[in-house]
């Protein structure tokens, strides 16, 4: 085949469009040569034979007439052994490879091998010879880490293909033939451990695919308890600059129950990212008792990186997370930030003179954001297993603002909304997850009528709260100002959480469940209390005890006698158990 | 040798076009026009038909001027005798001195590969407590002076320029007020840190154009300064400057604006230079501090709002104090553990008793009594406000916490200040 050729017309910031004479398709990639550089592009639109494409660097120099050569491949991601613990943009180049080729800084047209080539790893043979087997079945295994990395049938083949040879247990490099399959009319095909999926498109080789049940366990009280999040599922996290979003990810992507952790680093802060670089590589994976970092693919394209592999980079990496969920396992992907993926189809748009949809973001926002939210799932496998890919966006509303499109069209697709306020963390409450606000539609950790009895407490207390501000404290009755104090307790000791301490930071499923009873008990009880001074004394107390209770290892020897203080204090007040409560902690009708 | 076109096809604004070809995109033009010559910039090419802005603004500019094409892109100078020297938005001596021509370097320059990052851990001393003591600023961090206008940021400004502990300032002025120029210069020179201060110069009389080139001029000189082991501060005003000028010209030439009349693509273009701040590991630093100013004093306004999403923090200039709520610099606590034992403690103490006094100066304009505590927190406050916050204070870290300390020791008793035991024993003045 010759190479297919074309020529610049127009360059418009990274819009260059392009004259072509043979077939072009959709979406395929091609380099635009300026000297002795090649920049990748992507053909974006196509009109008579004119294809316009998007350039993934600065495009300074291109001139008209400039040679744009087409490869007939679709932007696509390699996969294979050796994806864990690096760190990648958003086209798949290794940054630190990149780094040792280009020194300080990100030079253009500058490409790095995605995967190791030189490396052999230790193959294990599944398969037979003989054996019929489809896309997405494997026929071998190697060790990556502390996983059973699978070796698949590449998912783009389509039909039955049997096994004709198959390479013995033993090292080898991601691009020797560990197998020789014949497809059905006899064809032979060589496979190696690696392949290449094209990134816009679903991985669908599943039997089939399950309700999200299971809650995916965060650690962080405040959504597994009150607004959950399952495996499989999706979830945003919308919040304006500065109310904790990136830290809440951050903490999420150390502490979440699952296998594999996916950090999508779209158009933020560098600064943040080499915390993660730092920090990762020094902790362990309290699962598996390796450090964090063997279990997390970082995707970097930070705010400053050419915007056109910024929209790539989330699709990069929900095809990494779709790859290791073919394995069986549970892949957490976290994306920060969805509004600057937004953004960067806003800016595409823009100078492809589309007809601007609100806030001048692109008519297809919405079914752009809903196909992506939609990748997310819990399969079963071919080999009856099941595998879960969960996916957590943030989003920055502009001005904070939750009525923006990006924030309406995400809140339309996800099954859980983590809204954080600035007045909560303008308060210093952290997370800020606004209770009043977030939803969730998947089942938490704890009975689910024992929050709704918190939720009552803590919505009680914010209308007293809210009265208590015109008629102030001297115009409030005993009792209302006692369930403001509880629902100010609650809110102190249970939905705030403080991430940087490392008992604190992890609060597991059972520990959750013993002291959401204790809170029931606590909450659901009248004290003996004269005044509002005594009263306030009292709760302030239980609360600190509580504090205390929290920093405490569970089920250690301090934790009890933490426990025992906030009895012996639950004694002292002369605390009488409310029939509500009683039934809740009984389990009772 | 250099192509010459003779015949202009349109002027919109600030922008020309020519007929030409080979041109390549962001390549300079040298436009010769009966008021002078002028540099230009190729922002688009649609076949032969070549957009053009020209720095020196379009007015005046005859269809029939000479364009002449230099076949390289946008450059600076960079060398030692940079320091001391003014300049404009094209790079020409605003100063009396020689123009620069030798060592020319690229703006807007590729991004810092984030694997070779270093995590922020030195603190840039700038002898301002509110800023030491309460914000610290971290070197390579990149941080916003948010302010409407009124308040006295340029003269903050000129202070942090003369009192940082950096080896080279870079101060970046767009659309700078006359007054606000000289004030500057001459500041800097009675300071004595003119030697050590590059200036570029947009005033608000100069051509739009020309304001859109400052803030990359001032970021290349500054990581070139880094690279050679130069710790660079770059003082940035007024950043709103340089968006409403991205606003001008992509309104002229046709854009489909986003919000509020401002491109599409805000976001990334503020954060292309934000992101030039780094600490180059074994090297230099560069570090950016710039003034945004909010119209309206409205934080959600599309400048501040996006700028907000990018920057470290962000210091609030407000009343003529740096205030000490909405203030924030996310970078310091990378930096206020290694300072002295009492820093953080003192600093969450005193904000903590701050925003005590606040809610009493509430109570009291409701007409409450006064309690003996709120008579405390009345002095408290004021003195705070008087000794620390205002911006005439100029003291090392050190003398800011003794000073903290003196403060509540005149306004409280120790177990009132929430403060821990051990601490106060060894920091509490002696009557």
């Amino acid at each position: 085949m010759t190479a297919n050729i074309g020529k610049v017309v127009s360059v418009n910031g990274n819009l260059v469009s392009v004259e072509f004479e043979n077939n072009v398709s959709m979406n395929e990639i091609c380099f635009v040569k300026v000297g002795d550089t090649a920049l990748k592009s992507e053909v974006i639109r196509i009109r008579g034979n004119i294809a316009q494409i998007q350039v993934y660097e600065m495009t300074n120099g291109v001139k008209c007439g400039d040679e744009v050569e087409f490869t007939g491949d679709m932007l696509s991601a390699q996969l294979g052994p050796g994806l864990l613990g690096q760190v990648y943009d958003g086209l798949q180049n290794p940054l630190p490879l990149l780094a040792e080729q280009a020194g300080w800084f990100l030079e253009r047209g500058v490409y790095v091998e995605a995967l190791n080539s030189e490396k052999k790893w230790e193959f294990t043979p599944v398969a037979k010879v003989g054996d019929t087997l489809r896309a997405g079945e494997y026929f071998g295994t190697v060790p990556e880490g502390a996983f059973v990395h699978k070796i698949f049938i590449p998912f783009n083949l389509l039909g039955n293909y049997t096994i004709k040879s198959i390479a013995e247990k033993g090292e080898y490099t991601i691009n020797e033939t560990v197998a020789v399959v014949t497809d059905e009319r006899g064809r032979e095909i060589p496979l190696t451990m690696t392949f290449k999926w094209p990134v816009k498109r679903a991985v669908n080789c599943y039997s089939e695919r399950l309700a999200p049940v299971e809650t995916m366990e965060t650690k962080v009280r405040l959504i597994d308890s009150f607004f959950p999040v399952a495996k499989g599922g999706t979830y945003c996290t919308p919040g304006p600059f500065g109310a904790g979003k990136t830290v809440l990810q951050h903490t999420t992507s150390k502490y979440a129950d699952v296998d594999i952790v996916i950090i999508a680093a779209c158009g933020e802060r560098a600064g943040e990212v080499v915390e993660t670089l730092t920090e990762f590589p020094e902790l362990i994976d309290p699962k598996t008792g390796r450090s964090l970092m063997e279990r997390t693919i970082i995707i970097c394209n930070t705010s400053s990186m050419p915007v056109a592999s910024r929209e790539a980079s989330v699709y990069t990496s929900v095809t990494m997370a779709e790859y290791y969920r073919q394995m069986g396992l549970n892949v957490l992907l976290l994306a920060d930030s969805t509004s600057r993926w937004a953004q960067a189809l806003r800016e595409m748009s823009g100078r492809l003179e589309e007809i601007p949809g609100e806030e001048a973001f692109p008519a297809y926002l919405e079914s752009y954001i809903a196909a992506f939210y939609e990748r997310a799932g819990y399969v079963r496998l071919p080999d009856g297993s099941t595998g879960s890919v969960t996916i957590g966006g943030t989003v920055s509303p502009a001005g904070g603002n939750f009525e923006e499109p990006v924030t309406q069209a995400t809140l339309k697709v996800v099954g859980a909304f983590h809204g954080l306020s600035r007045e909560r963390s303008d308060a210093r409450k952290y997370p800020a997850i606004d209770p009043v606000i977030s939803w969730s539609k998947y089942t938490g950790v704890v009975d689910s009528k024992k929050i709704g009895f918190c939720k009552k407490v803590l919505s009680h207390g914010y209308d007293i709260g809210s009265m208590m501000k015109v008629v102030g404290e001297e115009g409030t009755s005993l009792t209302d100002y006692v369930t403001y104090l509880k629902s100010d307790m609650l809110d102190a000791v249970y939905l705030q959480q403080n991430s940087f301490d490392l008992i604190e930071a992890n609060c597991g499923r059972t520990r959750q469940q013993y002291v959401t009873d204790k809170l029931v008990k606590v909450l659901g009880s009248e004290y003996e209390l004269g005044n509002k001074d005594e009263a306030r004394g009292f709760i302030n107390r239980m609360r600190q005890r509580f504090i205390d209770w929290n920093y405490t290892e569970f089920e250690s020897e301090a934790f009890r006698k933490a426990e025992g203080d906030i009895d012996a204090l639950y004694a002292e007040g002369k605390g009488n158990l409310g029939r509500e409560a009683e039934l809740l902690l009984n389990g009772g009708e | 040798m250099n192509k010459v076109f003779n015949k202009i096809e349109s002027i919109t604004g600030n922008v020309i076009t020519v007929k030409a070809k080979d041109v390549k995109y962001k390549e300079l033009a040298q436009i010769t026009t009966r008021f002078g010559k002028s540099l230009a910039e190729v922002n688009k090419i649609e076949g032969d038909v070549v957009s053009l802005q020209v720095f020196a603004g379009g007015k005046g500019v005859s269809t029939g001027d000479e364009v002449r094409f230099l076949g390289r892109d946008m450059r600076v100078s960079f060398s030692e005798d940079l320091l001391g020297r003014i300049f404009n938005g094209s790079g020409e001596p605003r100063d009396k001195g020689p123009v620069l021509t030798e060592n020319m370097q690229p703006i807007g320059g590729p991004s810092v590969n984030p694997s070779r990052r270093i995590l922020a851990n030195r603190m840039m001393r700038t002898n301002i407590p509110m800023i030491d003591m309460f914000n610290t600023l971290v070197v390579s961090q990149k941080l916003p002076i948010f302010s409407i206008s009124g308040e006295p940021y340029n003269q903050l400004l000129a202070r942090i320029a003369m009192q940082a502990e950096a080896d080279v300032i870079v101060l970046g002025g767009m659309g700078l007020k006359y007054d606000d120029f000289l004030y500057f210069k001459e500041e800097l020179s009675k300071g004595g840190a003119l030697s050590k201060t590059v200036m570029f110069i947009h005033t608000a009389s100069d051509p739009t154009v020309e304001c859109m080139m400052i803030p990359d001029m001032s970021l290349a000189v500054a990581e070139q300064f880094a690279l050679q082991d130069k710790d660079v501060l770059v003082l940035l005003t007024d950043m709103t400057n340089f968006a409403d000028a991205m606003k001008e010209i992509a309104i002229t030439q046709e854009q489909v604006p986003s919000n509020r009349g401002y491109p599409g693509d805000l976001y990334s273009q503020l954060a292309s230079r934000y992101e030039k701040a780094v600490d180059f590991a074994n090297s230099g630093s560069v570090t950016v501090l710039a003034v945004t100013t909010m119209p309206g004093d409205d934080v959600t306004h599309p400048v501040p709002d996006n700028t907000g999403y990018i920057t470290e923090g962000q210091y609030y200039l407000k009343g003529g104090r740096i205030e000490p709520f909405g203030s924030l610099s996310r970078l310091k606590q990378n930096v206020n553990s290694k300072t002295r034992k009492d820093h953080r403690a003192l600093m969450d103490g005193m904000i903590r008793l701050y925003s005590s006094y606040k809610e009493t100066i509430e109570k009291k304009n409701m007409g409450f009594a006064m309690s003996r505590w709120d008579e405390k927190l009345l002095k408290y406050g004021a003195l705070f406000e008087n000794k620390l916050m205002d911006l005439s204070v100029n003291m090392s870290l050190e003398d800011s916490l003794d000073m903290g300390w003196t403060i509540l020791a005149e306004c409280f008793e120790k177990d009132e200040t929430g403060l821990k035991s051990d601490l106060i024993e060894e920091f509490w003045p002696a009557k």
